[in-house]
């Protein structure tokens, strides 16, 4: 036991891969074996994140526990340094919960699937990666590693447009990266370490002199902005969202889960764990640009989704709009650091990140299913399914009205949070932001109107087209996320005191 | 009397191919096993080499020295430091691969196997060779086969007019850099050729700002510096499989390490003076090659002008002269060795079936060469430098090394990454996935078991070295040390 609780999170981290590489080898043509042995294995790191979650000191989750630290790349001084604080537990939970429930929901999957599989274990090992480095470099190698698997879920398992949607998402990521790369790399030529930790020290300390020829102020402010645009881009934050609606609407339905869920996540933690700490000054500078940009997101997303008539496509830009919020959340902790409305916002934001997480994995599921049975996503061309498949219809109203943020729901307490601790610091952006959150209720009736009210689309009534129910391996995908939902819109402190706990201690 | 491990490694081919020429051309099976085993037993020595090499005493090790024209100060003089030694290691890798792939060739591989270890017996020894003048001879032992090599067995439309490209620029830059070596020879008035004890000549800086351009510059063109890169896509393209494997898997390493070897080493004043422009010229190379191999629509022109993309990020971490960046670029010869290696075993195994290497004509090649896709995704992902791999490994110092030097040269090299990213992402899904053509359907059969062997220990190198940079990296870092040890001192 000893070993467990000395290795957990290398062992969390990594039992995805050594998983990835035996399903390679098992025999192929069984799909089946491949898909329990998938879905057993990804319930392990989960298992083992609820002792990790039991076993962690909430009181001090501002510190790192857990931490391991090897010898990685001697030459360049970088470790494999991993440890958890109330923030990145919170993530690591819901990355491991989203994965086996994405599994579960990828059982309908029948070509290549062992390789799909396999991409997604390693895909859940880049993702719990990023949330777990304490390096800065291991952050980068995970943050990257990430990209290949959905690259691939995408290109090979996307619908029609699968190709234009996989490169754009490929290019965007990987072109938004390079300044963060450089960045990295000057700082690890600066201070001869990559350790955040130490990193953090030296550099919030250099305040005068010039470095590489150039006056140090000025070196942060372009480091600074590169750091927010690779983030930016995965979260992401307008102008930078355009690759996400592709590349939603194209994945298959636990690739949208999983890039909705965690993926965008990662961007935002990018802004948390690195961007704040290590340009405090800076934060606070641009922290009016950054809640421009955020309520920018929110306001176009909410408009954006609003005009889609393709139901995957509403649901892609509804996630521009909660991921707006997370960012005026953070702009809002960065203006005005140690006080109580930064702490206020930064709860709230990182609770929508978790939120978000569930609700948007569940919308993309729920269009999956009914995508299943239509094969259309139009929303035209549903209409009046309710009383032919009324517990798909409760569910989906169930998971509408969490991401639109009605009251007892988890949407509507980090919403509130945000907006509560914003609105000291910039009261003109939360109320701007505030017109986003009316349309999102627009848009979000007009999904549910469309799709199970007003006239009955006959065509899905008789025949070959006779649309069926929800299945019960469907359920067991959204119950998880429903009751979760639930317990947070009604007592969110189990999760909230641990993040409160970190947001106080570091922020 | 010690096992003398590397004069056995040099010679050994050389004495192989004589066997094998003095085998009946008809028993091809055997002649075939012949050349198996001979490449194995390099791989084997090479692997011990590099097993055994001591990093804590770093140095030279494993050195031998026999005259062999004492009048003339030429001894046959052989060591491996931290910087060769994963090239012999790598010559041995691409050698055994080079054999098992060029398994199926039918057109003389009497003569094909003879030529082929003739060539990695130049390769090993210029890579062991602490004599100037031995290193010479090593050099164009391992040029001239080659030019044999792809007038004969080569693609039939462009391999004349390849072969003589590439052997007239090779021996035009080795000549320039001859002429330096004569020179240093001369002024150095110690009357030999050993480096080193050319190390310690002390040459005036004016006479190293001199010579400096025309040696670096004469090897680095076997190493593809721009504006001298032309001859090594077509090369590239013409040569037959296992003869690209080695040309840009190793071949083009003896040009870098040779400029280092005999450049920066024995001239590093001149290096000094001169970094700069090199720096400058491996910045085009870097960035104009990805730009170039991005409108490729040849797979093997594609992969030749990311050769040249890749070395040079070679030339850009020498020129930066610190730790890291020289560090990496030894790393990065590696790397990028396998990674061309699997790179063109891949595409010959395409070619080999498809007939075709015109990318837009293929299509669909995963299902029916899994191995291959998985491979050629695996190199791809080398290329683009992926963390994980070994291309992440030795390119991040590298860049590194360079924000010492000049910032904005990495900030403008770092374009190069998405571009790659680009033209791999999109050469991996036009060949092996989408619609197979129909003329294929029926044609494309699956690869035999020992083409897997050479896929797989290819792959696995580089996955190895991208997860555990230990295993190498610190080896060539002590070798850098010494040379960095020689920039302080002079």
């Amino acid at each position: 036991m000893d070993f467990l609780y000395n290795h957990l999170l290398s062992i969390i981290l990594f039992f995805p891969a050594v998983a990835a590489i035996l399903v390679v080898f098992l025999p192929n043509g069984e799909d089946k074996l491949a898909r329990w042995v998938a879905f057993i294995a990804s319930l392990v790191p989960f298992a083992l994140t609820l002792v990790l979650w039991a076993n962690f000191d909430a009181t001090n989750a501002g510190t790192f526990q857990f931490e391991e630290t090897y010898v990685w790349y001697s030459t360049i001084n970088s470790n494999f340094h991993i440890g958890v604080d109330g923030i990145s537990l919170s993530m690591v939970l819901l990355t491991t919960l989203l994965t086996p429930l994405a599994i579960l929901a990828s059982f309908n999957i029948k070509e290549k699937v062992k390789a799909y599989m396999m991409l997604f274990l390693f895909l859940e090992m880049g993702m719990l990666g990023v949330f777990l480095s304490m390096d800065l470099l291991i952050f980068f190698v995970f943050w990257e590693i990430g990209l290949v698997p959905m690259y691939f879920l995408i290109n090979q398992w996307g619908s029609e447009n699968r190709n234009y949607a996989s490169l754009k998402f490929m290019i965007y990521t990987v072109g938004g990266s390079l300044g963060l790369l450089l960045a990295i790399q000057l700082l690890g030529v600066l201070f001869g370490t990559y350790d955040i930790a130490a990193i953090t020290e030296g550099w919030t300390a250099l305040n005068s002199g010039m470095v590489m020829g150039m006056p140090v102020a000025t070196v942060k402010i372009v480091a600074f902005w590169a750091f927010v645009v690779a983030f930016a881009i995965k979260v992401p934050v307008w102008p930078f969202h355009t690759w996400l609606p592709d590349a939603h609407t194209e994945a298959p339905v636990a690739g949208s889960m999983i890039l909705a869920g965690v993926l965008l996540k990662l961007g935002a933690y990018g802004f948390i764990r690195l961007v704040l700490p290590l340009y405090p000054a800076e934060s606070a500078q641009f922290a009016g640009w950054l809640a421009f940009l955020a309520v920018m997101a929110i306001v176009f997303g909410a408009f954006g989704a609003y005009g889609q008539w393709d139901f995957k496509r509403l649901v892609a830009y509804s996630s521009v709009n909660h991921m707006g919020f997370v960012l005026l959340g953070i702009a809002a902790a960065a203006k005005a650091p140690g006080t109580a409305s930064a702490h206020i916002a930064m709860n709230g934001a990182i609770l929508q990140m978790f939120n978000h997480g569930i609700s948007a994995a569940a919308m993309f599921f729920l269009v999956g299913v009914i995508y299943e049975r239509t094969h259309t996503r139009d929303l035209k061309k549903y209409g009046g399914l309710f009383p032919l498949i009324p517990v798909f219809g409760g569910i989906l109203i169930f998971a509408s009205m969490s991401s639109l943020g009605l009251p007892g729901l988890n949407g509507f307490v980090s919403e509130f949070l945000v907006v509560r601790g914003a609105w000291a610091e910039m009261a003109g952006f939360t109320a701007a932001g505030m017109i986003g959150l009316l349309f999102t209720g627009a848009y979000i009736l007009k999904g549910i109107k469309n799709v199970l009210h007003g006239p009955l689309n006959e065509e899905w009534a008789h025949g070959d087209h006779k649309i069926s129910d929800i299945n019960l391996r469907e359920v067991l995908v959204m119950l998880p996320l429903m009751a979760l939902m639930l317990s947070l819109g009604i007592a969110p402190a189990w999760l909230l005191g641990v993040i409160n706990n970190a947001v106080t201690a570091l922020f | 009397m010690t096992f003398p491990i590397l004069s056995v490694i040099i010679f050994s081919p050389i004495v192989a191919a004589l066997i094998i020429l003095m085998m009946p051309a008809e028993r091809k099976t055997e002649i075939r096993v012949m050349a198996l085993m001979t490449a194995v037993f390099a791989l084997l020595l090479s692997l011990w080499v590099y097993l055994t090499y001591d990093q804590s005493l770093a140095g030279y090790q494993f050195i031998e020295k026999y005259d062999w024209m004492p009048a003339f100060g030429i001894s046959l003089h052989l060591g491996v430091d931290g910087i060769s030694t994963p090239l012999v290691l790598l010559t041995g890798v691409v050698m055994f691969t080079g054999v098992i792939i060029s398994w199926g060739i039918e057109d003389r591989p009497r003569e094909f196997f003879a030529f082929l270890f003739l060539l990695a017996s130049g390769v090993f020894g210029v890579f062991v060779a602490l004599d100037l003048f031995m290193l010479f001879f090593f050099y164009e032992i391992a040029v001239f086969p080659m030019y044999l090599l792809i007038a004969i067995w080569g693609w039939v439309k462009t391999r004349e007019y390849a072969a003589m490209k590439l052997t007239l620029y090779l021996f035009i830059g080795s000549v320039v850099a001859l002429l330096g070596a004569l020179a240093m020879y001369f002024q150095s008035g110690m009357g030999t050729f050993d480096m080193l004890m050319l190390e310690t000549a002390n040459f005036s800086p004016e006479f190293q700002k001199i010579w400096f351009l025309p040696v670096f510059l004469g090897f680095a063109v076997l190493g593809g510096i721009w504006p001298f890169h032309n001859w090594s896509p077509d090369g590239h393209v013409a040569a037959p499989t296992a003869v690209s494997m080695f040309h840009a898997g190793v071949l083009m390493k003896l040009g870098a390490f040779a400029a280092l070897r005999v450049g920066i080493m024995l001239l590093p004043e001149g290096a000094k003076f001169w970094a700069p422009l090199i720096l400058m010229l491996a910045l085009v190379n870097v960035v104009y090659g990805a730009f170039i191999a991005m409108i490729q629509t040849d797979l093997k022109y594609m992969i030749g002008f990311s050769s040249v993309s890749h070395m040079g990020l070679v030339m850009l971490g020498f020129a930066t002269l610190t730790e890291q960046g020289m560090t990496g670029a030894g790393v990065q010869m590696f790397s990028h060795g396998v990674m061309t290696a699997l790179f063109f075993a891949a595409t010959g195994m395409v070619y080999d079936r498809a007939h075709t290497r015109k990318i837009p004509e293929l299509g669909g090649m995963i299902k029916p060469l899994p191995w291959v896709g998985f491979a050629f995704i695996i190199g791809g992902l080398v290329s683009m430098g992926m963390p994980g791999f070994s291309g992440f490994v030795a390119e991040f110092p590298i860049f590194m090394g360079v924000w010492q030097v000049k910032p904005w040269v990495a900030i403008l090299a770092v374009i190069s990454i998405v571009i790659t990213a680009a033209y791999i992402m999109l050469a991996i899904r036009r060949t092996f996935f989408g619609e197979m053509p129909k003329e294929f359907e029926g044609h494309i059969t699956p690869i035999k078991a020992i083409d897997k062997v050479a896929l797989v220990l290819l792959s696995g190198l580089m996955i190895g070295l991208g997860i555990f940079p230990g295993i190498m990296v610190p080896m060539v870092q002590s070798g850098i040390q010494n040379v960095l040890r020689i920039l302080g001192g002079a």
